[in-house]
């Protein structure tokens, strides 16, 4: 690793370390909810870099079909995979909060549907990466990964009339009204914290893409030049 | 050669061979029949209740028999490499693409009309709202379901274990459409509302995607 990663790398553990203290040492406990609403510090910065991740996806397929980049197919890649990382973690969080909260595990809302079907596309992307073939997968996953994007706010639009057409179960807490200062402080230092961690897994994943490319390159090179002997 | 002419004789062609050898309509009709007669022994509705859950009994069947025959568009083009001569040729990938949609569109609608009297036997139907809101939701429903189908089958054509690939990428980007057929058929059929919403979100599902399968078909069919 070059020196500059690794000061990089330093510079997320220290940060994270920092903002994990904040949320569950400094931020005060929640009046109603108690010590589970700590887990809204872990909860949404996950979401915000699973979101970041799927947009740097849609962005970085473009790029691909546009200039055929191999280094924007391995962002693509890169993106894609930390995404459903953090989207899985929204998605485990989320009920872990909600039990004790809304006293439900799972409510077919609009986000929390969409957030499961934003998880479902991108897996499914990440299915056809694997079931793909030489060097087609890549403009075959570039062409999904723009469909999946702009599903997203169809998908979004349409559970949300769903939702609001039939009677909603029972919703209650969140963090609508408002949050303390000393609350927004531990959380503006976590979405921080998650958004180098999102960074740092982007990269190392980004650097893994670019040698599988590069040994691919070297043996596709071997055999033309021996026959592969 | 034009589009409207490469359009046309890809289409003929496909009707041709499907009148001749009638391969898709039949499964995905026994297909849909099986399903049907399956779904009734699972639930085993009242009338009343058969209202309540028909819209998603009868897009869900449609759903699945259409992969049968979504994952049979391209499969007769590969071979003699038809496929490859079609990428060498100066005809437009559009037009290959569109005839394929409408061949296809053609082919679920009419399972579609052949199905709903069996629908209206088996499950004791009958619509309150106007029926011709449930024709034009079939129809807007089927072409977002087939445009997008038959572009994924162009992607999982390419992939090993092709058949099981079409369904695992079409069905998560088709939730909306489909939330969007099975409620506003659930809703006239119960007469509980008006569907003008589903069918706006029909109408600009089927709008967009169309745009983006006829941007992105040509990179998928000359992929290396």
């Amino acid at each position: 690793m070059k020196p500059l990663s690794i000061a990089f790398l330093v510079f997320t553990l220290a940060l994270l370390g920092f903002s994990t203290y904040q949320a569950l040492v400094v931020a005060p406990t929640e009046a109603t909810m108690g010590p589970v609403q700590r887990i809204f510090y872990y909860h949404v910065p996950s979401a915000w870099v699973a979101g970041v991740c799927f947009f740097v996806n849609f962005l970085a397929s473009i790029v691909y079909l546009w200039k055929k980049s191999l280094n924007a197919d391995a962002l693509a890649e890169a993106s894609a995979e930390v995404g459903v990382v953090f989207c899985t973690i929204v998605l485990i969080t989320g009920p872990i909060w909600a039990r004790p909260v809304w006293g439900i595990w799972w409510t077919w809302d609009a986000r929390l549907t969409t957030t499961l079907v934003l998880w479902l596309i991108y897996v499914s992307y990440l299915v056809l990466r694997r079931f793909a073939a030489g060097g087609q997968t890549r403009t075959l996953a570039a062409a999904l990964a723009i469909f999946g994007f702009v599903d997203v706010p169809i998908v979004y639009m349409s559970i949300r009339w769903f939702r609001t057409q039939h009677p909603s179960p029972v919703m209650g807490g969140g963090e609508n009204s408002g949050l303390a200062p000393e609350m927004l402080h531990a959380f503006l230092w976590n979405l921080l914290a998650f958004t180098f961690v999102g960074i740092c897994f982007i990269a190392a994943r980004y650097r893994l893409q670019k040698m599988e490319n590069e040994v691919e390159a070297a043996h596709a090179q071997l055999a033309l030049q021996g026959g592969g002997q | 050669m034009t589009r409207g002419n490469v359009l046309r004789a890809t289409l003929m062609k496909d009707l041709r061979m499907e009148w001749r050898s009638k391969d898709a309509i039949n499964s995905m009709l026994f297909f849909a029949l099986l399903v049907v007669v399956i779904f009734s022994f699972a639930f085993n509705p009242t009338a009343e209740e058969s209202r309540q859950i028909a819209g998603g009994l009868i897009w869900v069947s449609f759903l699945f028999a259409a992969v049968v025959a979504l994952n049979q568009t391209w499969a007769r083009e590969l071979q003699n490499q038809v496929l490859d001569a079609y990428r060498v040729s100066p005809a437009p990938p559009n037009s290959l693409f569109m005839a394929k949609v409408l061949g296809n569109f053609l082919f679920v609608v009419i399972l579609e009309g052949l199905m709903a009297p069996l629908f209206v036997v088996f499950y004791q139907l009958r619509s309150v709202g106007p029926v011709w809101q449930l024709i034009v939701v079939a129809l807007l429903g089927t072409w977002a379901l087939v445009v997008n189908g038959t572009f994924f089958a162009a992607l999982s054509i390419r992939t090993r274990s092709r058949e099981i690939m079409l369904p695992l990428i079409l069905f998560p980007i088709s939730i909306p459409a489909l939330l969007a057929m099975v409620d506003a058929t659930t809703m006239i059929l119960t007469g509980d509302g008006t569907p003008d919403f589903w069918l706006k979100m029909l109408l600009v599902y089927d709008v967009v995607f169309t745009l983006v399968c006829l941007l992105l078909f040509e990179s998928v069919l000359n992929a290396e």
